[in-house]
């Protein structure tokens, strides 16, 4: 127990979703017979649902700051027509349509923050408000009539990384590089991890959870490298994916590791006390806001580049789909909790899930039946675990020998 | 079993896991008496209250209770007010959208064809508020209502359900003077109608005032019970008894070695934003030394944290002018973080609401107000961070297990040390401390003082607003009295008694000249 801890640091809870994904994974390709885990079907998995968690990493800020986005589907549809319409009907360039949708959705983002932030009316009403603007306004320009979009941007929407260099590696070779390339991140990270926490603290941390930590990451990229690499010739790690990672990891690293990540945390938690902490709460909430917006026009012209055209009711309901990703991950709806890695996961389960059901050939409706009831599941399996006094499951799987018990008394620290 | 007895409580013991709040208490009531007990924080006052009351029901300790000479086995809260015996929690905890009427008769409606009857409600609402001397409309929302009128409210919602043992939970903790007064007064009526009360408190003075007997409890084990006789308590016997070891002095000694004025306010003007019209600061003018504690008194309401949040970057009220010097550099303080930059920082009187986030650990309570200071590029450094929390944890002697575990673990004394720690890591000029030991126990208390002269003795500004005189007289150098929103004097605390201070407290400038 105390070697797991060692090598996956001390708060083994967060890997509770982890494992409830890989096992929906497993069972879905034995049940399915094998048609779960192949190239084509992993790299569909993350191009076609790229759109939603990058709607889920705005989201989960969002829901940390204790508001709720309703636009994001209707702003990511209209951001997507006005992409569509200004290539077709006014003659931009494909680039400068491209910018004009992602400016159109900070514009929008602007909107809503000054609502939420300056005026202090509530994120639900704000957005449903806007909810109902653009989604009308998405019918109205474009006259209920979808609107091709540029060729170029199928690359963004659904697109490959080039095939190149010598055919014995058996794989396509970008991807390889990419994996290559992550698994020296992971080595050079972990290393210079171990030697700053050997310099700072007194008690040393021995070389074997490094090279554990190092092997057991190599092992997964290299994995889903050949796994992703392995498909039929053309195709590869997907470029939406390839955004989407690069994205994760902007935004881990803005939430986890800047003062402005800090901040939507202090908001979330305690608004009050951040103000007194220095803490501009009007502007947290604006930029949290502006920022949703922002991704959502990303999602929306990244989705109309996918289905090479734009269409009127694009986005419908992707908003829950992204809020869902977030409460799947742990994200308490009072704010102040959640993280963009378990958001991810929780996106993750859903794509799974209607992957899966796909392949057993579960019809729509009933796949919807099941996601919510997987959304209760996993959100009641959540709420049961943090509540006060209860060991959690993962706790008793894990703790059974481990003497120590840190939950302590759940009442009367104060009498 | 005595008839004169209305309640026993027979070695009760109740465990959490990992934790034993209640380890054999005993506790002996008698009829039509008011009865306190004390006990540090944490000591198991509540807890014992919860068991009493069926909050935690019968099976889930052990032990007996025995209420009116039989074996009392609660279930639940509506079988011990059925029983006749009502709390009344230190959160008041009464619906603020609603009328009095409606929160008096909340869960315990008169019904009438399956329909409530609210004018026979209002009817008895008027009576049982008569029973309080309140002299109100029962339709008036609770939100309208101040904090000693809504406890007055708690108290006829008490009588409505036939109380016959009546419990207060640190009732006057957030009152006034005037409305503590009227609260005691009002138990007195209530003894003499036969009810019984225990109240919990840690006024020493009110125990004092009132009781018949004093109950002390210290780590989960009754310590001893006496009875008070004719106002007279031995106030150091029982503080003694409930932290386990004499105190001699309630404040630790320390000279004071004041230095150059290096924080001056001058003509500060601040205007309610809810009232217009209403000033809460009016042309308020006072300095500090470097090295010197400079206690703030004042009534609740008389406008002290108003000025100390207005000053803290506006945080507070409408700003109508007046200035800020620093060192003799007048300084802009247009916000919070800039008040912090400039060396200012503001320890609220809420620690709960204002200053923490229950949901940080220690260690990201302690750098959050200033991020700066762990920044490594742009980026925050958690090594950094570490470091800056493990110093506080030590300079602090906060008692917790590591710096990682969640502020809601920690007991309210070191959760105000982390709030403390948090503000130190700011390096202020200038420590504005506002009722710093409020609702923590008397140890915890003695090292928060401890800390506060440390701070002086680094040359920093101290300034100590509190509610308790005994506190300013004992820890500050000099003493601002405040009320309604005027500074009404300065005393040099070795010239000053609680008579003093309170002459000033209640003067207002008009009547002064």
């Amino acid at each position: 127990m105390n070697k797991i801890k060692k090598v996956l640091g001390d708060d083994l809870h967060k890997y509770t979703m982890v494992i409830a994904l890989i096992a929906l994974i497993v069972f879905f390709n034995i049940a399915s017979g094998g048609k779960m885990i192949t190239p084509s079907n992993f790299q569909n998995l993350l191009s076609g649902n790229a759109y939603v968690l990058i709607l889920a990493i705005g989201m989960l800020m969002v829901i940390v700051i204790g508001q709720i986005d309703l636009s994001v589907g209707s702003v990511a549809g209209f951001c997507g027509m006005v992409m569509a319409i200004a290539f077709q009907k006014w003659n931009f360039p494909w680039w400068a349509a491209v910018l004009l949708g992602m400016g159109i959705g900070v514009l929008i983002g602007a909107w809503n923050g000054f609502w939420v932030a300056k005026m202090g009316i509530p994120g639900f009403i704000t957005t449903l408000g806007s909810m109902m603007i653009f989604r009308g306004a998405v019918i109205w320009i474009s006259h209920s009539i979808s609107v091709p979009a540029p060729s170029e941007l199928k690359w963004f929407g659904a697109g490959h990384l080039p095939e190149w260099g010598p055919a014995f590696t058996g794989m396509n070779n970008s991807t390889l590089l990419l994996g290559i390339f992550a698994i020296a991140f992971v080595i050079y990270a972990q290393l210079r991890q171990h030697a700053r926490v050997n310099e700072l603290h007194t008690n040393k941390e021995p070389l074997w959870p490094v090279v554990i930590r190092i092997v057991l990451g190599t092992g997964v990229i290299g994995y889903l490298t050949w796994l992703f690499g392995t498909g039929r010739p053309g195709t590869s790690f997907p470029i939406p994916g390839l955004i989407l990672v690069v994205l994760v990891m902007i935004y881990h690293t803005i939430t986890q590791k800047t003062r402005f990540g800090r901040h939507i945390y202090a908001v979330g938690g305690n608004k009050n006390a951040a103000a007194l902490s220095g803490v501009n709460v009007q502007k947290t909430y604006f930029l949290t806001m502006l920022n949703m917006s922002f991704l959502a026009a990303l999602a929306g012209i990244m989705f109309v580049g996918r289905s090479t055209a734009a269409g009127p009711s694009d986005g419908t309901s992707w908003e829950m789909d992204a809020i869902a990703s977030v409460y799947i991950g742990g994200a308490a709806v009072s704010g102040g909790v959640g993280t963009i890695m378990a958001t991810m996961v929780g996106g993750m389960m859903m794509a799974v899930l209607n992957s899966g059901l796909m392949l057993l050939g579960v019809g729509a409706d009933k796949t919807q039946v099941i996601k919510g009831l997987v959304l209760m599941a996993a959100v009641a399996f959540d709420v049961y675990n943090k509540r006060p006094g209860h060991v959690s499951i993962t706790k008793r799987l894990f703790n059974r020998n481990s003497a120590e018990n840190k939950e302590g008394s759940p009442a009367d620290k104060k009498s | 079993m005595e008839d004169s007895i209305i309640l026993q409580m027979r070695e009760i013991v109740k465990e959490f896991p990992g934790v034993r709040a209640l380890d054999g208490v005993t506790l002996e009531v008698r009829r039509g008496e008011i009865h306190s007990i004390c006990g540090e924080n944490g000591a198991g006052k509540s807890t014992l209250m919860k068991v009493l009351s069926g909050v935690y029901p019968y099976g889930s300790y052990e032990g007996q209770i025995f209420y009116m000479g039989e074996e009392a086995k609660f279930k639940n809260i509506k079988e011990s007010e059925n029983a006749g015996i009502v709390i009344i929690h230190q959160e008041l905890t009464m619906i603020p959208e609603l009328s009095i009427t409606e929160n008096i008769f909340m869960g315990n409606e008169i019904v009438k064809h399956g329909l409530i009857d609210w004018e026979e409600a209002r009817q008895r609402t008027m009576e049982l508020m008569e029973r309080v001397g309140l002299n109100l409309n029962p339709n008036t929302l609770i939100k309208n209502l101040g904090v000693g009128q809504q406890q007055l409210v708690e108290i006829a919602k008490a009588l409505s359900k036939n109380v016959k043992l009546l419990i207060l939970d640190e009732p006057t903790s957030a009152l006034n003077e005037a409305d503590s007064a009227n609260l005691l007064e009002l138990m007195r009526g209530l003894k003499s109608k036969g009810i019984t009360c225990i109240m919990i408190s840690h006024k020493l003075n009110e125990i004092a005032a009132i009781s018949d007997a004093v109950t002390v409890i210290r780590d989960g084990r009754t310590v001893e019970t006496y009875p008070v006789e004719a106002g007279h308590v031995d106030e150091d016997r029982i503080i003694s008894s409930m932290v386990g070891r004499a105190i001699e002095n309630r404040y630790p000694p320390h000279e004071s070695h004041p230095g150059e004025i290096i924080f001056e306010v001058s003509d500060w003007c601040v205007e309610d934003p809810n009232v217009p019209g209403r000033m809460v600061c009016k042309n308020s003018e006072f300095h500090v030394r470097a090295g010197e504690v400079v206690g703030f008194a004042g009534l609740m309401g008389a406008g002290r944290t108003e000025l100390m949040r207005s000053i803290f970057g506006h945080n507070y009220g409408v700003f109508h002018g007046g200035t800020v010097k620093m060192k003799g550099q007048e300084l802009a303080l247009p916000s919070v973080s800039a008040a912090i930059e400039a060396g200012i920082a503001y320890v609220p009187e809420d620690r709960k609401n204002l200053g923490l986030n229950l949901l940080d650990s220690i260690r990201m309570t302690i750098v959050s107000a200033n991020l700066k200071a762990i920044l490594r590029g742009r980026l925050l450094d958690s090594d950094k961070e570490l470091q800056a929390a493990e110093q506080s944890r030590k300079a602090l002697r906060v008692k917790t297990s590591s710096v990682d575990a969640g502020v809601t673990t920690l007991s309210g004394g070191n959760q105000q040390k982390v709030v403390l720690g948090k503000w130190m890591f700011t390096e202020p000029e200038v420590l504005i401390l506002d009722e710093p030991t409020r609702g923590i126990d008397v140890g915890a208390k003695y090292e928060i003082y401890r800390l506060i002269h440390e701070m002086a003795d680094q040359g920093k500004a101290v300034i100590l607003v509190s509610s308790e005189l005994p506190e300013l007289l004992g820890m500050s150098d000099r003493i601002y009295t405040i009320c309604e929103g005027s500074i009404t004097g300065v005393i040099d605390s070795k010239d000053a008694d609680q008579e003093k201070l309170m002459r000033l407290m209640t003067t207002t400038s008009d009547t002064k000249s």
